[in-house]
């Protein structure tokens, strides 16, 4: 019995429901996009601000900015490696900034505010399409990395202390973009689906300190996602001797 | 009463990929292209003219705290040198006027001494020539009183 009504509970949580666009044969989750683009466009404008006026003495958003400029590049430096982190940073920087504005916008606006006809608005990385696409985006990445800095060279990487790894390197290719998408995708959805449940049970102050803990699991989550495309990268770039 | 519908539905379910996943994708690279230029270009910019502004200023200001070591080292040898010869010179003149000093004396001695013996001397020479003179006289009221004792006999 109580079961049954937990399950109905959760059935109100509208949990894989989505809200479909069609465009000619192609269907898209539109709540996705929806959201992205509210929480990107906020970020752009942000980031607009805070670069208009630039100045030697930093002011108010730039210095923020700078901040954050300052954290990714440190990031990108340390993870990819003197040489070539450069060309590398933009993509981290983007990468981070794009998995923590989703969280924390998903965490901190309440999107259930807003009624959808199917499914509901939330963290778009809390849909597996997203994140398979920022994970197959590192995959190309570090390939790209790989063979553009060391051309065929790179494969060496396969065989690099014995040719016995050449298997497991292998399946390191596969494993790298699933455990990035999965990782994602089942922090941010449990984070969500928690808070839900909790507040649809007990709407007064317990959610809160678990809505905190999610604030903390998501910019961790950023931090990782970006760490790690990094670190990937650099592993492909990284002369071995 | 499943609501759950995780696997296997025709329409929706959590794990349900479609075009979402592409377009997401070169979403994600036009935001790159608009954050490199929007973001990491300007604020690169900005940081990295500071940094380089802020190293090149230490490099500078080094290179003058170390002329201006070298220089002070330079002042302090000039400054001992000249300290040096400052009391050699004072020395050297402290001697000479001891030396003057000293024959100053040595002639002023010589030359009161000189004047002394001149003076006893002629002191001398009065005196034995009064004594000469005071015997001759007594000589002459002697031969005189002589005389005159024997005339009167």
């Amino acid at each position: 019995m109580f079961f049954n009504s937990l399950l109905t509970n959760f059935a109100a949580l509208e949990v894989g429901q989505h809200l479909y666009w069609q465009i000619g044969n192609i269907r898209l989750h539109g709540q996705v996009f929806l959201t992205s683009w509210i929480l990107l466009g906020a970020l752009l404008v942000f980031i607009s601000l805070g670069t208009k006026k630039m100045e030697n003495d930093p002011k108010g958003l730039q210095n923020l900015l700078e901040f954050l400029w300052d954290y990714i590049r440190d990031l990108a430096r340390t993870q990819i490696g003197e040489k070539v982190y450069r060309d590398w940073m933009p993509f981290i920087g983007t990468l981070f900034l794009f998995v923590f504005v989703s969280n924390w916008g998903g965490a901190l606006i309440p999107w259930r505010l807003i009624k959808l006809p199917s499914g509901e608005l939330g963290a778009p990385t809390a849909d597996i399409n997203t994140t398979i696409a920022l994970a197959l985006l590192v995959s190309l990445s570090y390939f790209y990395a790989g063979l553009s800095n060391k051309g065929w060279r790179y494969f060496e990487y396969y065989v690099h202390p014995t040719p016995i790894m050449l298997p497991f390197k292998i399946l390191e290719d596969f494993t790298k973009p699933l455990s990035l998408s999965f990782r994602l995708f089942g922090n941010i959805l449990a984070d969500e689906l928690v808070v839900g449940v909790l507040v649809f049970l007990v709407p007064l102050i317990l959610p809160i300190p678990v809505m905190f803990l999610g604030l903390f699991t998501s910019a961790i989550q950023a931090l990782i996602f970006a760490t790690l495309a990094a670190y990937y990268i650099g592993e492909a770039v990284e002369e071995h001797h | 009463m499943l609501a759950f519908n995780f696997f296997g539905a025709t329409e929706g379910g959590l794990f349900d990929i479609n075009a979402t996943l592409p377009l997401m994708a070169i979403q994600v690279v036009a935001l790159t292209y608009i954050l490199n230029s929007l973001f990491f270009k300007p604020v690169g910019n900005v940081v990295e003219k500071r940094e380089k502004f802020v190293s090149n200023n230490i490099i500078e200001a080094k290179n003058k705290l170390s002329e201006v070591k070298k220089l002070e080292a330079d002042l302090l040898t000039q400054l001992q040198s000249a300290r040096s010869e400052a009391q050699r010179i004072v020395s050297e003149a402290e001697n000479e006027s001891d030396k003057l000093y000293k024959e100053a004396l040595e002639l002023a001695n010589n030359e009161a001494n000189a004047s002394k013996e001149k003076a006893r001397l002629e002191i001398e020479n009065q005196t034995s020539a009064a004594r000469d003179q005071l015997s001759k006289q007594a000589d002459d009221l002697s031969e005189l009183i002589v005389n005159r004792l024997i005339l009167k006999k």
